[in-house]
């Protein structure tokens, strides 16, 4: 079954071709990260104008990639949420036109079932059941996954996201965005054990997180500093160190308390290097997908998608986007 | 000649069916529930045509200027049906399918369409009969109700919801020259189909991928630069 994947949830537009009896064929992506930077943040109103500019060159762009026809789809997968409401609309619109246009089946993915898939696209495949820490710009949550479809959040954040409290952290440090690579850039001049950030929620027992008040510490220790070059990497250091350790604490109680011994990272922070090596000193197996898997991509799409078609699930003729649309409802 | 289009830019929904002379429509006002409707529009007027979208020439679309997640809804909507089908598309005004609304309900030749642009302005365009069909006499516009152009010629219609949400700005500024007002008329996929017609002969039609809205409010965020220097 040959399944075409679209992702529009957020600042990237994105669309792959997953083949359940080959893999992956292709994928593309057209990124709205310059076009945000600007701005200091994403602005919905100009990634809806983007998505509806490009994903349908992209689609195009990506049959002659892999000398295909749309006539040969079997069917489409898109992205419905959660994410930006205009944003998601856009790749809904045209996925599930392209599908009745077609004749052919189309599925609504939830962004998150993506993520946690992504993994799975690669040689080996994680072993299940797995647990699997997915932290974005946009979630910061640990999920027990059983079996494919069937997942359980263990903890959750309860204010920011670990991706917005350092895309938050960059703008106050005057870093630009987004800021995630701008912090781990930065903090590569930084001076180890100068300060000491609290690591959040983890004096007391459950994997939930909280990373607004780590933020506010490091306004405070920001302003009170000389505000100097190496202060501002002496203290990107120290926020990251704070946020990668919280993170790591917390994985080692969810693979404790589950008994689970995969672990799986995906999303963008996912990509941040010091996390990565912090992540990989656990008792544990620990798989990463390739760094254009852990941000959004149309790959995870495409691939969860065929996962939910070859089960025979579809959309009807409605274009449903959800912005809001818990994991857990799946 | 087979023209099929689509209409989602304000709270009116409408999907069209041209087969040479003849109009099938699906019309509906559902504030917010474009998206359940649009697509099940399109499959009853194929299916009750009894064509297929491939037998189709054209796809047209109301691409603005109006809501922009309506525009987007149809540009959309557009883009995917005419990629799988490999159609042309015909991206048609809002403004100008309102104004041959008009025509055709009231009959008149001078026609000035509005609609409610928010933050306190108004998209508008003003239209003229040309056999039949109503072509543009000045460039669409987003502005302010206050300083809309001034309209030169006597005996206007007036349609859209502009003139229901500006009413009294509006009618201060270019009352004189109006002799009827019906701002609860909607555009429709009857009008943009018609419209599309003039297009598809003298072959202006874009691919899939080219279908765009028209904003015509295109400044709708402040880089840091502008915050800054506007600090």
């Amino acid at each position: 079954m040959l399944v075409l994947g679209i992702e529009s949830s957020c600042d990237e537009s994105a669309v792959a071709l997953y083949d359940t009896k080959k893999g992956l064929l292709a994928h593309q992506l057209y990124s709205q990260v310059e076009l945000h930077a600007e701005y200091g943040g994403v602005v919905p109103e100009l990634a809806s104008r983007d998505h509806i500019r490009k994903i349908t060159p992209l689609i195009q762009g990506l049959l002659k990639e892999a000398d295909l026809t749309l006539q040969q789809l079997d069917g489409i997968a898109y992205t419905a949420g959660p994410g930006l409401i205009g944003a998601l609309m856009v790749g809904t619109c045209i996925g599930r036109s392209l599908a009745l246009g077609l004749g052919i089946p189309a599925v609504a993915v939830h962004h998150m079932e993506g993520h946690l898939l992504a993994p799975m696209l690669e040689t080996p495949q994680p072993q299940l059941p797995f647990i699997a820490l997915l932290v974005s710009g946009g979630h910061t949550l640990l999920v027990e996954v059983k079996q494919i479809g069937e997942y359980k959040i263990l903890g959750e954040s309860l204010d920011d996201a670990a991706g917005e409290a350092f895309d938050k952290t960059a703008k106050m440090l005057g870093l630009g965005y987004p800021g995630g690579p701008a912090i781990a850039e930065k903090a590569k001049q930084g001076r180890e054990g100068l300060y000491r950030f609290p690591r959040p929620m983890t004096n007391r027992p459950g994997v939930d997180f909280s990373f607004s008040g780590l933020k506010t510490f490091t306004l405070t220790t920001w302003q009170k500093s000389e505000q100097t070059e190496q202060d501002k990497a002496d203290i990107a250091l120290a926020f990251q160190t704070a946020v990668v350790d919280t993170l790591l604490i917390k994985c080692k109680r969810a693979l404790k308390q589950t008994q689970c011994h995969n672990l799986v990272i995906a999303g963008g922070v996912g990509a941040n290097t010091a996390l990565r090596e912090k992540l990989n000193t656990l008792d544990a197996t620990v798989s990463f997908p390739r760094l254009e898997f852990c941000t959004d991509n149309g790959a995870m799409i495409a691939y969860a998608g065929s996962l939910r078609l070859a089960k025979g699930e579809h959309e009807e003729a409605r274009i449903t986007p959800k912005p809001r649309w818990p994991i857990a409802d799946l | 000649m087979k023209i099929l289009a689509i209409e989602t830019a304000t709270s009116a929904c409408s999907a069209a069916l041209l087969i040479d002379d003849e109009i099938k429509v699906e019309f509906k006002l559902a504030p917010r529930e474009h998206t359940r409707l649009i697509l099940p529009m399109v499959e009853l007027l194929l299916q009750d045509a009894d064509l297929k979208l491939t037998q189709l020439d054209a796809i047209a679309f109301s691409r603005g200027p109006g809501a922009f997640t309506g525009l987007r809804i149809a540009t959309g909507v557009t883009q995917g049906l005419a990629l799988a089908a490999d159609l042309a598309v015909i991206p048609v005004s809002t403004l100008a399918a309102m104004a041959q609304s008009a025509y055709h309900l009231y009959g008149h030749s001078n026609v000035v369409a509005a609609l409610d642009a928010r933050i306190a302005e108004v998209y508008w365009g003003q239209y003229y009969n040309d056999n039949g069909i109503m072509k543009p006499s000045i460039a669409e516009q987003v502005c302010k109700p206050s300083e809309t152009p001034l309209i030169t010629i006597p005996d206007c219609c007036a349609v859209g919801s502009a003139w229901a949400e500006y009413a009294i700005e509006l009618n201060e500024r270019q009352g004189s020259q109006l002799s009827q007002v019906d701002s609860e008329l909607n555009p429709s996929a009857e009008f943009i189909a018609l419209l599309a017609v003039e297009d598809y002969q003298q072959q202006k039609w874009v691919d899939a991928s080219e279908a765009q809205p028209i904003y015509l409010r295109d400044n709708v965020a402040q880089t840091i630069a502008e915050r800054q220097k506007n600090a």
